[in-house]
């Protein structure tokens, strides 16, 4: 079992919600990555969405495109997030890591180069943005060979026979896109998505993440309700932008938000 | 579709794309889930009113009273005389309505998304002539209007700004990333998966999320239709050579692609080469950069060894993007058209040369292709003939001029 599967079934049979922050590799600058890591994993995180920095995020709002534009002021690479992840790893076996970005660092290190470079630095998942199921069987494969599971979205847009067919190619859980924009838009339905996730149960078996426009205990503890996971991204990262110039009180603040949310999602 | 004599080529260029947009390895889909069934919506759409007798004929109605087409050809010959080689003819889109080809693809989009029911066009723009184009048919068919511009481009670019907001555009300034282009595409897609349900994205050139490539390039393909009959009705038979400049590329592709199976006419397309390909510094991705993945599909990219898009640089803000049309990436990997690029130094010098000789004002863009075809002319015979598309006028580019020359207006 993959250490993302076996997360979720302990989570599952303890009847808890996985929390998953999200933050960009390499910001505001990449020595801090490694701990801030550490960090979420002591405040409650259940997995690390770790971003990979791109220079045209098309998928994201203003919060992540300017974490991207931080981390690549130090050009922070593909290779060298992996090195980070390596590094957690030397510590925490236990915590899966997803990568989240997009397709052309991946496209330009080739696929099997990069399945291979990732299974041994301990990736878990792999989440590309911009890479929907029609043109994906070539690095599923790879990273099916590597042993790591390809992450998916669905979004509000997606009729159930796209699900089924999206679902097909997910491993490990899937990602539902909350809302129609773009990441840390303020716009999120709670209503609505927990329907949505309601119908989801009935086309797919895989734990279901939701994520886009989650900022605070609150707004994670409603979508808790009807989700497997919550993935905080914008929140998160906005902490680091506003501590970027004191990176000291990065992990302090991280620390508070994410407690803040364990407990809002642990309660009920 | 007049007959000619030319052998058949042995790739079939009419079949392109596949269902799923993929010119050979380039093309295709690549953007995120939430924009997967509208681009599904907009391809059914598309797909059912290319050929809807109705449709076509508002198009071509609109084509001809509205844009003013056909447009002329023009022998250039004292120029061609000067150049002392092929005769050179002139495609003369400059004389379309608001200036450029750009409007053949923006009344095309229009109309779709009139039948497809949505109010609101979005559209990015980079030296402002699609912007431009966009703006004026959403003015026509009274439809709301955002423009996405880069912050360096509107500085460049202030009197197409000024004409969007004149037609009641909103121009929204991007100023995040190299504030090109490049970021204005990122914003109008963050733009677009936002407001989806009543937004219609037109996609000003032939790169972009499947079946953009393949819509735009139809509708810029009347360029090359009418060329064909025109330059048979001119000079008895097909040119020997075509060239247009290309940036994303969609007034190349809107020449090239009715010739693409006439085996006796060579295609020509000119990039941005900046400072010179050695430089680095240009916007050259088919002569210099790469096959990558960004702003929907796979083609050739000006990026790093890690896959971070690069600035480019051009003179002409139209040229000043690091990626281009799929189906030119597969043209040049065929074989069937050759790209090569001309610097920022060679543009202008072809600008003057133009204005000077035959008093027509070129854009900035469309100097590009004519400072290759005065390096081709002179080494064919005089009973050759060379079609260039002169895809823009020049007076939105007085000021760049100018300033290059230091002369204050």
């Amino acid at each position: 079992m993959s250490r993302i599967a076996g997360c979720f079934a302990a989570l599952r049979k303890s009847g808890k919600r996985a929390l998953i922050p999200y933050f960009t590799a390499g910001d505001p600058s990449p020595d801090i990555t490694v701990p801030a890591m550490h960090a979420m994993v002591a405040a409650g995180a259940d997995v690390i969405e770790l971003g990979v920095p791109f220079s045209d995020p098309m998928a994201d709002g203003p919060v992540i495109q300017a974490a991207c534009e931080r981390a690549l002021k130090h050009n922070v690479s593909l290779r060298d997030v992996l090195a980070m992840v390596k590094s957690f790893r030397q510590k925490n076996t236990t915590t899966p890591v997803v990568l989240m970005g997009y397709l052309n660092p991946v496209e330009v290190m080739g696929y099997e180069t990069f399945a291979k470079a990732a299974s041994e630095a301990g990736v878990d998942g792999v989440l590309t943005v911009d890479l929907p199921p029609e043109e994906a069987s070539s690095l599923v494969d790879a990273l099916g060979k590597a042993q790591i599971d390809p992450i998916f979205l669905l979004a509000p847009t997606t009729t159930d026979a796209r699900v089924k067919r999206v679902c097909e190619f997910a491993r490990g859980f899937i990602y539902y896109v909350s809302l129609k924009g773009v990441t840390g838009a303020s716009t999120l339905d709670v209503g609505a998505v927990t329907k949505r996730l309601e119908q989801l149960r009935g086309l797919t078996s895989l734990p279901i993440g939701v994520g886009f426009g989650i900022r605070d205990a609150e707004s994670a503890a409603a979508i808790g309700r009807g989700a497997d996971a919550v993935v905080v991204g914008s929140a998160v990262v906005r902490l680091f932008a506003d501590n970027a110039q004191s990176p000291q009180k990065i992990v302090p603040a991280v620390t508070a938000l994410l407690k803040g949310i364990r407990g809002a999602l642990d309660a009920k | 579709m007049p007959t000619n004599n030319a052998p058949k080529s042995a790739i079939s260029f009419d079949s392109m794309p596949d269902a799923q947009g993929h010119f050979g390895p380039y093309g295709g889909r690549f953007v995120a889930e939430t924009l997967m069934e509208p681009l599904d919506e907009l391809r059914a759409a598309y797909e059912r009113y290319k050929n809807d007798p109705e449709f076509l004929a508002e198009l071509e109605y609109d084509l001809k009273h509205f844009v003013g087409r056909p447009s002329p050809i023009y022998h250039a010959r004292r120029w061609s005389e000067q150049l002392g080689g092929a005769q050179i003819y002139l495609k003369r889109e400059d004389l379309n309505h608001t200036g450029a080809h750009k409007i053949n693809n923006t009344v095309g989009q229009a109309l779709l998304a009139r039948r497809m029911g949505k109010q609101r066009v979005i559209a990015e723009t980079g030296a402002g002539q699609h912007g431009v184009a966009s703006a004026t048919v959403a003015a026509r068919f009274g439809m709301e209007c955002v423009v996405y511009m880069g912050a360096d481009d509107i500085q460049r670019q202030a009197i197409n700004v000024f004409r969007m907001r004149l037609l009641g555009a909103r121009v929204v300034s991007v100023t995040s990333g190299s504030r090109t282009l490049k970021d204005a595409l990122n914003e109008a897609m963050r733009d677009w998966v936002t407001n989806v349900d009543n937004t219609f994205y037109i996609i000003g050139t032939v790169a972009g999320p499947h079946p953009y490539p393949a819509m735009v390039r139809d509708f810029q393909a009347v360029i090359g239709r009418e060329a064909r009959v025109q330059m048979q009705e001119m000079t008895g038979r097909l040119p020997d050579a075509l060239v247009a400049c290309v940036g994303g590329g969609s007034n190349a592709i809107g020449l090239f692609y009715p010739f693409l199976s006439d085996a006796s006419v060579a295609i020509y397309g000119v990039e941005g080469g900046g400072y010179g390909i050695a430089s680095g510094k240009h916007a050259a991705p088919l002569c210099a950069g790469r096959p990558g993945v960004l702003h929907g599909n796979r083609t050739y990219l000006m990026e790093d060894d890690n896959g971070q898009i690069i600035e480019t640089h051009s003179v002409s803000a139209g040229l000043d993007y690091p990626g281009v049309g799929p189906e030119h990436a597969w043209l040049k990997d065929t074989g069937r058209a050759n790209y090569v690029a001309a610097t920022d130094d060679e543009a202008l010098a072809a600008f003057h040369a133009l204005t000077r000789t035959e008093g027509i004002m070129p854009a900035l863009e469309s100097s590009h292709a004519l400072a290759y075809a005065a390096k081709l002319a002179p080494t064919m015979s005089r009973d050759k003939s060379i079609l260039v598309n002169l895809s823009g006028r020049g007076d939105k580019d007085i000021h760049t001029v100018a300033a290059r020359e230091g002369i204050t207006l």
